[in-house]
């Protein structure tokens, strides 16, 4: 496991006094004081499938890779191929692994120019990441910046675009408008990525520290509101996405945590780190799977509780209250085999759940 | 955050309030506080009516979106009603959780029993602390 305690002081973002203003509720995590609500999880988890909402999620770790072998070395780095983005702005999700397979972090790069690649990674792994990207980056011609001059905000909802671009020139609004799903793009001082951890339509956005309190105010006044970590939690276990350290982690592979699609087996030449690993686990049969369950009994479901399958035990490895769904939803690692139903034992007692695809809610919609 | 805990209530140091209905029963719940630690309520699983129960036995759990919160007896006795209202409505906890969103009802061993509870004011203090 990551190493989540990186500073003993907890670390503000910029937009910590406007957190105190909206009565955010502040907890600490992964070294950082966030907001977890603003009063209720429940409404902000709705304002954001029916309206629009933002999250501050300052404390992502940004880094810009500059150079001519940054291609090169993004391929041998990362489970997924850069080599598939070839127009610029284009993002892509892939797995960081260690050499047996593991899973470092999962991260989101844009590929901006041949030798100018952006990474974003998650907090709580920032240490561990930059040591291990550092460390395979020794031999190849490239420099690595951390941004820590940037903040960002999520803008997520069916009427996040609409209402950021009411805060842009006509200009900006239009090239900003013009983003395909997972394209990203540099409009003066500030990054829009079409991009999310909800399941909704939206921007992250990537904005300098000394401008991201004044933004927020503006998004506020168009009547996006805030959203705290609790609802971020909720909304993207009803996205199925996963949460590093949660559903998957050094000791997981991507074929067991959800994550197949997201490793290029082609080139078959292309040797990345964890590809003999992974190749290993691949003839040796995977022996679990990452699925979505539904509770079918009245309760909710959790984390490291037992799920029991003809098949074999499995553990819930994400569980909460589905507030768009009004029932309770998990992500699990199964044994292969297992399907249809199971069985989930909540302080004592069997409790039916059905197996479905880890995927729940898209776009303010049961997928179900 | 409320400060308004009535002061016909008895509370307990794990947030649960005690009225004294007058005829050997007494109703509970959890306290403004204790909800709003709780955040959303979505699940409660109530106490078996007719169980017995001792002071501080754990007879139920509240589950919010956040987390599972145990519940616990405040003192010895037998359980009289539930509020099956929570059913349907878990959310009654947070929006009324001194009134609609009362949980059990019990008939206590000793209504004596009762002194040994906090007031409103040394509950308050009790949750300044």
């Amino acid at each position: 496991m990551p190493d989540t305690s990186q500073n003993t002081t907890p670390q503000r973002t910029p937009l910590y006094d406007k957190h105190l203003e909206s009565e955010g509720k502040i907890v600490d995590f992964a070294g950082w004081e966030m907001p977890i609500n603003y009063g209720s999880q429940v409404k902000e988890h709705n304002q954001v499938r029916e309206d629009a909402g933002m999250f501050d999620v300052s404390h992502m770790v940004v880094l810009d890779f500059h150079g001519k072998d940054v291609k090169r070395f993004l391929q041998y780095l990362l489970a997924n191929d850069v080599a598939k983005l070839k127009d610029s702005g284009k993002a892509l999700y892939s797995g960081m692994l260690n050499e047996t397979g593991g899973v470092i972090d999962d991260l989101i790069v844009y590929y901006l120019s041949d030798d100018f690649y952006r990474m974003v990674v998650n907090a709580a792994t920032r240490v561990n990441d930059l040591q291990w990207i550092n460390q395979q980056a020794k031999d190849f011609d490239l420099e690595i910046k951390e941004r820590d001059d940037l903040a960002m905000i999520a803008v997520q909802g069916p009427n996040a675009r609409e209402k950021t671009h009411s805060l842009l020139t006509a200009e900006n609004a239009t090239k900003v408008s013009a983003l395909k799903p997972f394209f990203g793009c540099q409009v003066d001082e500030i990054f829009f990525a079409r991009t999310g951890y909800t399941g909704e339509d939206g921007y992250e956005i990537m904005i300098l520290n000394d401008d991201v309190a004044d933004f927020w105010d503006k998004l506020l006044s168009s009547g996006v509101k805030p959203i705290g970590l609790g609802a971020r939690d909720t909304l993207r276990l009803e996205a199925g996405m996963n949460l590093y350290g949660t559903d998957m982690d050094e000791t997981i592979s991507p074929l067991s945590a959800g994550m197949a699609w997201t490793i290029a087996w082609e080139p078959s030449e292309r040797d990345f780190i964890g590809r003999k690993a992974l190749e290993t686990l691949k003839s040796e049969g995977i022996k679990h799977k990452l699925v979505g369950l539904i509770l079918e009994d009245k309760g909710v479901l959790r984390g490291h509780q037992k799920v029991v399958t003809e098949f074999g035990d499995g553990e819930i490895t994400s569980g909460s209250f589905s507030p768009t769904l009004g029932l309770s939803i998990a992500l699990a690692r199964v044994p292969t085999e297992a399907k249809d139903k199971c069985h989930v034992e909540i302080r004592g007692k069997h409790l039916s759940a059905k197996i479905v695809k880890p995927q729940f809610v898209r776009n303010g919609k049961s997928v179900l | 955050m409320s400060n308004e805990n009535p002061s016909d209530l008895k509370y307990t140091n794990t947030h649960e309030w005690v009225r004294d209905n007058g005829d050997g029963t007494v109703t509970i719940g959890i306290t403004e506080h204790a909800q709003d630690l709780l955040g959303d309520v979505v699940f409660v699983e109530l106490p078996e009516l007719e169980s017995s129960l001792t002071a501080e036995e754990n007879c139920g759990v509240i589950e919010s979106v956040k987390a599972a919160s145990d519940m616990y007896a405040p003192l010895e006795g037998e359980v009289t009603e539930v509020n099956e209202e929570l059913d349907g409505e878990p959310e009654l906890i947070n929006t009324a959780p001194f009134g609609e969103g009362w949980i059990f009802s019990m008939k206590l061993k000793s209504m004596a029993d009762l002194e040994e509870l906090m007031d409103a004011d040394a509950y308050e203090a009790f949750c300044q602390e």
